[in-house]
């Protein structure tokens, strides 16, 4: 594959595409195809066929186009979207393609939920095909790793990332340009780069969606990556639980195999890369990147301590950069525009986009990408379309089992990495869930704790049993057994969690607690005071404590 | 490796002492006669990190660090006892109590268990999380050997030392989390294990009354430990 | 000065803790000098007094009996002493909880009984559930570990506080001693 060959593949797909005078975009990510939306694409394919308009009239399966609450979701090149389509309105589509839009299924995209976006990392969900190459090759794919290859040292691409503040989207935000700039001075026989999918925060999907939907554009960061950094394999590390993500994955390894983009020489470079995929099995603790690294190498998946960090010591013992999905997206935008680019959106620590999925007691659940530094209440409230039902915003829980709760007076926070920490959240990998007045928040703290200790991996003892621990008096309050000590040993254990437990698993479990406990001190002392829960979620058990 | 080797000085609780720059902090304090608790590391084992109790403060560094792991640097300040390191490490070991079924009066390690003796020395005299009471198994299929998972303590030394010692790697951990157990192969009765070779390595290094020889009544397993530095030494050498 | 009042309790135990009390032999004579013992089962009074200054426990609270009498001796007491490893970690008696009490009250009053097998329904107390420390129901001032703890500890722990000191035991006792 030369720069030369990339452009024929990008000038031949637009002339073939622009053969097409309408297009009908179907969503196939997981989120619409569990509505399904196979069967309104498969309903509409056979009434083009039926038609026979195929010739002018492209019916595309295409990735999350973000409001998945509405799903299935449908866009037409007349810039129509369509809500909760169903197989039989395919010819009304179809019929509507040069006139009018079929007004009963007509979704507004004047509203905040789609103006008040900005799509870097998601530019392409939605749009392109993610089962073909061709597709994201004519959209400028992989420009910017020919641009990396052919014009650029590794040190001027670890300086565009580094320029651009772009830092790592797991969720601890650590500098995505130093990371690179580290495994880079790093010393081994063989280096590594691992793109981290093992997405496992409930209520979170912004890394599957992207796998889902734009598979290449994580695949081009990977490379971007490994030329920087100087590694020549990669691991792709995604949970088993996503199979959709896995197979539009495997496919796009194969695709960029064939056309010379991942393998020996790379673009007649000297640069070679291979990608594999490892498949998670179903462990949380494996999102954490020495876990993640002994799975990869086959051991049980059990994190280490750091140092030595993978930039040192990573896979196999080698240097290892290691990033997660969505930081791997960003990469190629960064390389095409320049990190200065980049640098200008988001806010002064925190810089770009952020995905995060939208999700709970609020209208507008889906993926959303924003800039960095918006308010919690624009996120809820405008974006979200705020609380249903009529009912009462009561917080909204970042970071998921390691996030906290942010309650109303934290509305009006911007969201970056440091506004979150400090208000006792974290930003987290994305995951947004909005609760109303409905949810008692001893319940949320206890359901968290319960992911928390069965995710455990047991390997140091403070999570392990600490985890249990906090989990039973969570119990206990919730049925109105347990007493004032009980709180304060509660208080004790996020103490010690935080503070000596080996991984982040562990040293984030207490979270949730910690921040339920103050900002809604009230409905602990309802319930350990009065046996009362406010929200009337949790009921006294006969008995009192159970094992 | 270069034959000259890298001496670093740091302060242990205020002492001025010198270590390898490979040497962790539990290296020099033991050198040195400094106390540091632990519960999974063990001379000749590879470390893990995994009890906590021997995290020590470091002047400037806002995280706790495992002494076991943690190399010895220029300049460093070490501090090995505070009264906030002791309180996590009670309650820690507190937490180890009530994980299990230790009933020190009826065990075979009574008053040779490394579990009880730390609870004596940090001031343990009750426990004030409440106890888990979970059924645990007694496995005794083994001519020689019992392991009794009541007093476990998953500080994974038997995994270790048939992995690394003995090369058999009979011992593993399976389930997560508060289920997670050793087991023999793949979770078989150790008795019918084909990798096992009975060598015993496990059953010495066995902090509490897990692992023990059969015939061995209250307070009568001791077990031997000094064999594991001295085989690593000796198999270093022979590389 | 006025006599110190103590006491000394048997809930779910072996008795050994009250063996190793009665183990300080001519030293019992000093404790005697210092202190009325006002309830014990080495003793014939059949109600717990109120005011006693120090009341020594032995056992786990197993039954509904063992909790209410350690729910009074902590209403009635000063300075209450879990005396060794069953009042503190339910050691022995907490053995059975891994397995609940149905599997207890067979073996005790089905399997191995000839005569009428079936479980008591009145005299006996009924069990609880678990058999827990004392410290899981009541605040409790003094922890004695061992099992039993020495003589000489006793005698160390009941001098210290009729002197109004706060014993320092880890030095002199530990879990299983």
């Amino acid at each position: 594959m030369t720069p030369e060959e990339l452009a024929e593949i990008a000038e031949s797909e637009r002339v073939a595409q622009s053969r097409f005078t309408q297009r009908v975009n179907v969503c196939v990510a997981a989120g619409c195809l569990s509505c399904q939306s196979q069967s309104v694409k498969d309903a509409l394919d056979r009434e083009a066929n039926r038609r026979d308009i195929k010739d002018h009239c492209q019916i595309k399966g295409v990735g999350c186009m973000g409001l998945c609450a509405e799903g299935p979701l449908v866009s037409t090149s007349s810039g129509v979207l369509y809500r909760k389509v169903q197989a039989e309105n395919g010819a009304a589509i179809l019929d509507s393609l040069g006139g009018q839009p079929v007004s009963h299924l007509v979704c507004r995209t004047d509203t905040p939920f789609f103006q008040r976006q900005k799509k870097i990392v998601l530019e392409n969900s939605g749009v392109i095909d993610p089962e073909r190459i061709e597709d994201y090759i004519a959209g400028e794919g992989y420009s910017a790793l020919i641009k990396t290859l052919t014009e650029m040292t590794p040190r001027e691409v670890i300086d565009q990332v580094t320029k651009s503040g772009l830092r790592g989207r797991g969720g601890a935000g650590y500098p995505t340009g130093l990371k690179w700039s580290t495994v880079s001075k790093s010393v081994g026989t063989k280096k590594y780069v691992i793109c981290n999918g093992d997405e496992g925060d409930p209520g979170a999907f912004m890394d599957r969606s992207v796998l889902e939907s734009d598979p290449h554009r994580v695949l081009e960061g990977m490379l971007i990556a490994a030329y920087a950094v100087g590694a020549s394999e990669g691991f792709a590390y995604v949970r088993a639980e996503y199979p959709l993500a896995v197979k539009r994955l495997r496919t796009a390894i194969r695709q960029a195999e064939r056309v010379g983009l991942l393998g020996s020489d790379i673009c007649g470079t000297r640069f070679s890369f291979r990608v594999d995929v490892r498949l998670g099995a179903g462990a949380f603790v494996c999102g954490e990147e020495t876990a993640l690294i002994a799975s990869v190498e086959g051991k049980r998946g059990t994190p280490r301590p750091r140092p030595p960090y993978p930039a040192m010591e990573g896979l196999f013992g080698e240097p290892t950069l290691i990033n997660n999905v969505e930081t791997f997206a960003s990469v190629a935008p960064i390389i095409r525009k320049g990190g200065e680019w980049y640098a200008q959106i988001g806010t002064e620590k925190s810089k770009g986009t952020k995905v995060f999925a939208l999700a709970g007691r609020v209208q507008n659940t889906g993926l959303v990408e924003v800039p960095m530094g918006i308010s919690l209440r624009e996120m809820v409230f405008e974006i979200g379309g705020g609380v249903p039902e009529g009912r009462k915003f009561k917080a909204v829980q970042t970071g998921g089992p390691s996030g906290g709760c942010l309650p109303s007076d934290c509305l009006d926070m911007p969201v970056d990495y440091e506004s979150l920490a400090q208000a006792g959240s974290i930003m987290g990998s994305g995951g947004m869930i909005v609760m109303d007045e409905s949810s008692c928040m001893v319940d949320v703290a206890k359901y968290f704790m319960d992911f928390c200790m069965t995710e455990s991996c047991g390997k140091c003892i403070p999570c392990r049993v600490g985890t249990y621990q906090m989990h039973r008096i969570l119990t206990a309050i919730g049925n109105m057994s347990a007493t004032q000590q009980d709180l304060k040993m509660l208080e004790e254990l996020c103490d010690l969690l935080k503070h000596t437990s080996l991984c982040g698993l562990g040293q984030s479990a207490p979270n949730p607690v910690v921040s339920t406990l103050r900002s809604f001190a009230e409905e602990y002392r309802a319930h350990v005071e009065e046996h009362k829960c406010p929200a009337g979620v949790c009921n006294a058990q006969p008995g009192g404590e159970t094992e | 490796m270069s034959p000259v080797a890298s001496v670093k000085t740091l302060k242990i609780d205020g002492r001025d002492l010198s270590g390898r720059q490979e040497e962790t902090i539990l290296d020099v304090a033991r050198q040195n006669g400094i106390f540091i608790p632990r519960l999974c590391e063990m001379e000749g084992l590879s470390d893990v990190g995994a009890c906590r109790m021997c995290l020590v403060e470091i002047k400037g560094q806002n995280k706790l660090l495992p002494a076991c792991v943690t190399t010895v640097e220029e300049g460093m300040e070490v501090t090995t006892n505070s009264p906030r390191l002791e309180h996590y490490r009670r309650m820690i070991l507190e937490l180890l109590f009530t994980e299990r079924n230790h009933v020190c009066s009826v065990c075979v390690s009574n008053g040779h268990c490394e579990m009880q003796m730390l609870g004596q020395r940090l001031g343990i005299t009750h426990v004030h999380f409440p106890y888990r009471y979970p059924q645990e198994d007694v496995d005794a299929s083994h001519d020689r050997f019992v392991i009794d998972h009541n007093r476990c303590i998953l500080c994974t030394r038997c995994v270790r030392v048939c992995d690394e010692i003995e090369g058999a790697h009979t011992w593993d951990v399976m389930g997560r989390g508060i289920n997670a157990k050793v087991i023999t192969d793949l979770n078989e009765p150790w008795g019918s294990s084909e990798t096992c070779t009975s060598c015993g390595k496990c059953v010495h290094v066995c902090p509490t009354g897990v692992l023990f020889e059969k015939g061995r009544s209250v307070a009568e397993m001791l077990k031997r430990r000094q064999f594991l530095p001295y085989l690593t030494l000796m198999r270093k050498e022979n590389e | 000065m006025s006599k110190k009042r103590i006491a000394t309790v048997w809930l779910d135990g072996c008795s050994g803790c009250h063996m190793s009390f009665l183990d300080m032999d001519e030293r019992l004579l000093a404790i005697a000098s210092a202190a009325d013992l006002v309830y014990s089962p080495l003793v014939d009074a059949k109600e717990f007094p109120d005011n006693v200054d120090v009341t020594l426990v032995e056992g786990a609270v197993s039954s509904e009996e063992d909790l209410h009498r350690v729910q009074i001796v902590r209403q009635r007491t000063k300075t209450l002493v879990s005396l060794g490893d069953c009042a503190i970690t339910a050691n022995v008696p907490g053995m059975r909880n891994p397995f609940g009490t149905i599997p207890v009250y067979d073996r005790a009053y089905r399997e191995n009984v000839s005569f009428d097998p079936g479980i008591p329904n009145q005299v006996v107390p009924a069990l609880l559930p678990t058999s827990r420390p004392i410290h899981e129901f009541v605040p409790v001032d003094v922890f004695v570990p061992g099992c039993p703890p020495s003589a000489d500890t006793i005698f160390y722990v009941l001098t210290e506080l009729l002197e109004g000191r706060q014993p320092d035991l880890s030095p002199r006792t530990r879990f299983g001693a």
